[in-house]
């Protein structure tokens, strides 16, 4: 189920977004740029988001819809206030970061794409983050560990909470 | 401009900067203006240095005293002693760099001392972030030779004598798909840059963006002006921010040098770049795709012809090169076709940059000429696998490659050699495994990756691929028979043969590749129900041995309750009701579980 | 940017800085920079080397710093090692010094005997 935006309460956020749609020229391709945008200012992209965009784009809105669904980047749903990721590059992989991932699914008792009750954790398999020296690679918000043993992830997850 | 007698050159590629890199940086600069020294000690955030295994790297010139593996707390006795009092921290320097007591430069450290520079030659050596360094190392000279005193159709002649294949995977010629697009008559055409890497443990071109930005947009301008073309796109992946970070610096200190814009080197012609970012989906590597998603839709690959060169962005004539290839270029320009043609073989000249991962000692990139031997990358630049382990096979190419085995250890790479083991070049990924790696579960990890990423276009690709899963899952849960190795087999093929675009033709290239070398571990797992390597969760067992001392914390730990035993006795697992979760295991404080 | 000169003019400039990060030299000029070197005035004659190093585009010659030479009395203390010859060492640098140094010693191969050790007995 998609959480509702109220439109009132974000009426910045959707004025920040008219001007940068405003500033932009139409004819080069706009639509993943604005998406971007949409998704940097609202943190995911609501469907009243989506609509917006194409009222002032006069983009179908099955064609903005066909676009967030289709890249994995953009989700339609809110995300914790931190993202998990682990990197499932083939570096880390061989490296077994698929323990890590289990044991992190475990352990926040959520599965991949999923968000915590409290909203703390996303968990998100990434693709190559390209520290392939340092797998297998995790990274929770901007803090990156690297060389991660699945036993060390309870404690981890501590300092986030 | 200020006249330091030393410069100390901090790692700022995405490896170190993991690795906090940033931060030692910060305290570099800080420690130095403590010690009075900001007017005579510089210090530089680079691009990647290529050995990411030993990182963060610090190197301090001009005694080229390479530091590995810094930590922050080392950073003020470096500056108190190097660069205050001229000695160098021994025990902090890289070991390798160190022959007896003297400092060996770092060509000739094992790890550079085969390699050759071309694309990489000045990552980690400028400051990406200063257009002047670029211009030090005769940067945007070449942009000014072609535009001062070459014709069109000599660039595209000199880039097709010099024989330089696009480093993106299909390895077609860049002098011949320039000059299909030149003769095209139409009001705008478009030169792309595709820089959405998406071979997972592959990262040549983001080093290549982080640490030497101008080399692509000086590449890019050569080829807006061979084919006609006075607008760019690079198209990035959105996880790469500080590659976006310095390509928007560069483009921003290139045009106010008038390097790019309008009139460049009066000669009339204009060029301009735009950034444009991906969102995480690997078929826009794909030529079609990719131009289908700077345009707004969904990255979707269409039939070809007509190709872009024709039909390209917004219906205009495009041509579309990949980082590491346009990196190649200005040099190709300035040194001539036959210096190129001077490292490499004979149907592949120049240098590949490639991604060394996996089961290997020393980690990073390594830029070699093409034809030298799998055995020199792997053990002389690459130190071999770690902890003593055999080497088992080498992963070539990603998702759209293969694996290359012990036996073939002495094939001189190129990007013929590679394709006819049933592997390929790829953009350069080159993941080493030993003994400890599964080979189904290597090709069913790959498999999951293209069932994931198919765009959904073509039933072959969209249907087979996850039929192949299927199979595969079977398999590395040991309920597959003989007849379905044979099913798979064939829906390879099929899909080999019928896809629409490059994803799905190669998709099932893992799966043949160990098929063909692996076929007695892929039986193992069928007739024996056995993973050789012990990988497969569902084919293992977990076993107490005699160590055990009756301590009961696995009993305790156990999710499902099926460990049997008392205090001081030998405990035992029910077989049939584990669930393999491995928590006895981590509670055994006596290492008395093992994994069969 | 209008010419091909112009930007090799920027080059030029540009490429006095990078200098410093090539290791391939094969003229050292080593500063003793201990304790006492920097106390009796080493950093200024460090610093006025590299200047003159540059301005007279020496691309073979190395500036670099060291530790304890071993005669504190003589600080600053500089030797000079040509490639085939004996090291040469000067003794009580200072920046005077250092231009004269550079321009006999390092441009026309004329050892300055003057300021060297040997001149001190």
């Amino acid at each position: 189920m998609q959480k509702a935006i109220d439109i009132k309460e974000n009426t910045d956020k959707f004025e920040e977004l008219l001007r940068y749609i405003e500033s932009q020229d139409k004819s080069q391709g706009i639509l993943m740029q604005t998406l971007h945008k949409a998704q940097e200012i609202f943190g995911y992209l609501p469907i009243e988001v989506q609509k917006f965009i194409s009222e002032k784009t006069k983009i179908p809105m099955a064609e903005i819809y066909g676009v967030a669904t289709f890249y994995t980047q953009f989700s339609l749903e809110p995300k914790g206030q931190y993202t998990v990721g682990v990197c499932m590059g083939t570096a880390c992989y061989v490296k077994s970061a698929q323990l890590v991932l289990d044991r992190l699914q475990q352990e926040l008792k959520i599965k991949v794409g999923e968000t915590t009750e409290d909203n703390v954790f996303s968990i998100q398999a990434t693709r190559c983050l390209g520290c392939c020296g340092l797998a297998p690679v995790m990274m929770i918000g901007e803090d990156v560990y690297g060389k991660v043993d699945p036993k060390d992830i309870p404690n981890i997850l501590k300092n986030y909470r | 401009m200020a006249l330091y007698r030393s410069h100390v050159l901090v790692c700022g590629g995405t490896g170190c900067n993991s690795s906090k890199s940033d931060m030692i940086r910060q305290r570099f600069e800080e420690k130095i203006i403590e010690m009075g020294l900001d007017k005579e000690v510089q210090v530089i955030s680079t691009g990647c240095f290529g050995l990411c295994e030993e990182g963060p790297i610090v190197v301090i010139y001009p005694e080229g005293a390479f530091y590995s593996r810094m930590k922050i707390d080392r950073v003020d006795r470096i500056v108190e002693e190097h660069l205050f009092k001229g000695r160098i921290v021994k025990e902090y320097l890289y070991e390798e760099s160190l022959d007896k007591d003297k400092l060996k430069s770092l060509n000739e450290v094992d790890f550079y001392s085969k390699q050759k520079r071309v694309a990489l030659r000045n990552c980690g050596v400028i400051n990406p972030e200063d257009i002047s360094e670029y211009i030090a190392r005769d940067g945007y000279l070449a942009l000014g030779k072609v535009l001062t005193e070459m014709t069109p159709v000599d660039v595209i002649q000199v880039m097709k004598d010099s024989g330089l294949r696009g480093r993106g995977g299909g390895g077609f010629h860049t002098g011949l798909k320039w000059g299909f697009a030149a003769p095209n008559q139409a009001d705008q055409k478009y030169v792309i840059c595709n820089a959405d890497e998406g071979d997972p443990g592959a990262f040549m071109d983001r080093s290549v963006l982080e640490g030497d930005p101008h080399a692509v947009l000086e590449a890019m301008a050569i080829a807006g002006y061979a084919i006609g073309a006075t607008k760019g796109f690079i198209y990035v992946r959105a996880e790469y921010p500080i590659a976006v970070k310095r390509l928007e610096i560069a483009i921003g200190q290139a045009k106010e040098m008038g390097l790019l814009g309008k009139n460049i080197f009066d000669s009339g012609f204009d060029f301009e770049i735009e950034i444009r970012l991906g969102a995480g989906a690997f078929v826009c590597g794909e030529e079609t795709a990719l131009i289908a998603s700077i345009e707004g839709q969904r990255g979707m690959p269409r039939n070809k012809p007509p190709f872009p060169a024709i039909k390209g962005l917004f219906g205009k004539p495009t041509i579309i090169n990949n980082v590491e290839t346009l990196a190649n270029v200005p040099q190709i320009i300035i040194n001539g076709a036959d210096w190129f043609r001077s490292f490499g073989s004979e149907k592949s000249p120049g240098t590949k940059v490639f991604a060394l991962g996996g089961k290997i000692n020393n980690t990073g990139l390594v830029e070699i000429p093409m034809g030298t031997t799998l055995r020199e990358v792997i053990y002389d630049i690459g130190g071999g696998c770690p902890n003593g382990k055999a080497f088992k096979a080498v992963q070539t190419g990603g998702p759209s490659g293969g694996c290359i085995t012990a036996d073939y250890i002495d094939t001189k790479i190129d990007f013929d050699t590679l394709t006819d083991l049933g592997s390929m070049m790829g953009s350069g990924g080159m993941i080493v495994m030993d003994e400890d790696n599964c080979m189904v579960d290597i090709a069913r990890f790959f498999l999951e990756f293209t069932v994931e990423e198919s765009c959904g276009k073509c039933t072959p690709c969209r249907e087979g691929t996850k039929r192949m899963l299927e199979i595969l899952d079977l398999i590395t849960q040991g309920k597959a028979t003989l007849e379905d190795l044979d099913k798979l087999e064939k829906l390879a093929i099929n899909i080999k043969n019928t896809a629409l675009c490059g994803l799905g033709q190669t998709a099932p290239n893992p799966v043949l590749s160990t098929m063909r070398y692996f076929r007695e571990e892929y039986e193992a797992h069928v007739l024996e129900k056995r993973c050789p390597a012990g990988v497969c969760k569902s084919l293992l067992s977990y076993y107490i041995t005699e160590d055990c001392r009756g301590c009961t914390k696995c009993a305790k730990q156990c999710p499902v309750n099926c460990i049997e035993g008392s205090v001081k006795k030998l405990h035992i697992i029910d077989q049939d009701k584990c669930i393999k979760c491995g928590a006895c295991m981590e509670a055994c404080p006596f290492d008395s579980i093992i994994i069969k | 940017m209008k010419t091909l000169d112009e930007l090799k003019k920027i080059r030029e400039d540009a490429k006095k800085n990078l200098e410093l990060r090539n290791t391939d030299k094969t003229i050292r000029v080593v500063v003793g920079m201990a304790t006492c070197g920097i106390s009796a005035g080493a950093r200024p004659v460090l610093q006025t080397f590299v200047e003159e190093v540059s301005k007279r585009k020496l691309h073979n010659v190395q500036v670099v710093q060291t530790g304890c030479i071993g005669m504190c009395t003589y600080e600053p203390i500089v030797e000079i090692t040509m490639p085939n010859e004996e090291k040469v060492t000067y003794v009580f640098m200072d920046t005077d010094k250092v231009k004269k140094v550079v321009s006999d010693h390092l441009v026309n191969g004329r050892v300055v005997v003057d300021y060297t050790i040997g001149a001190l007995k």
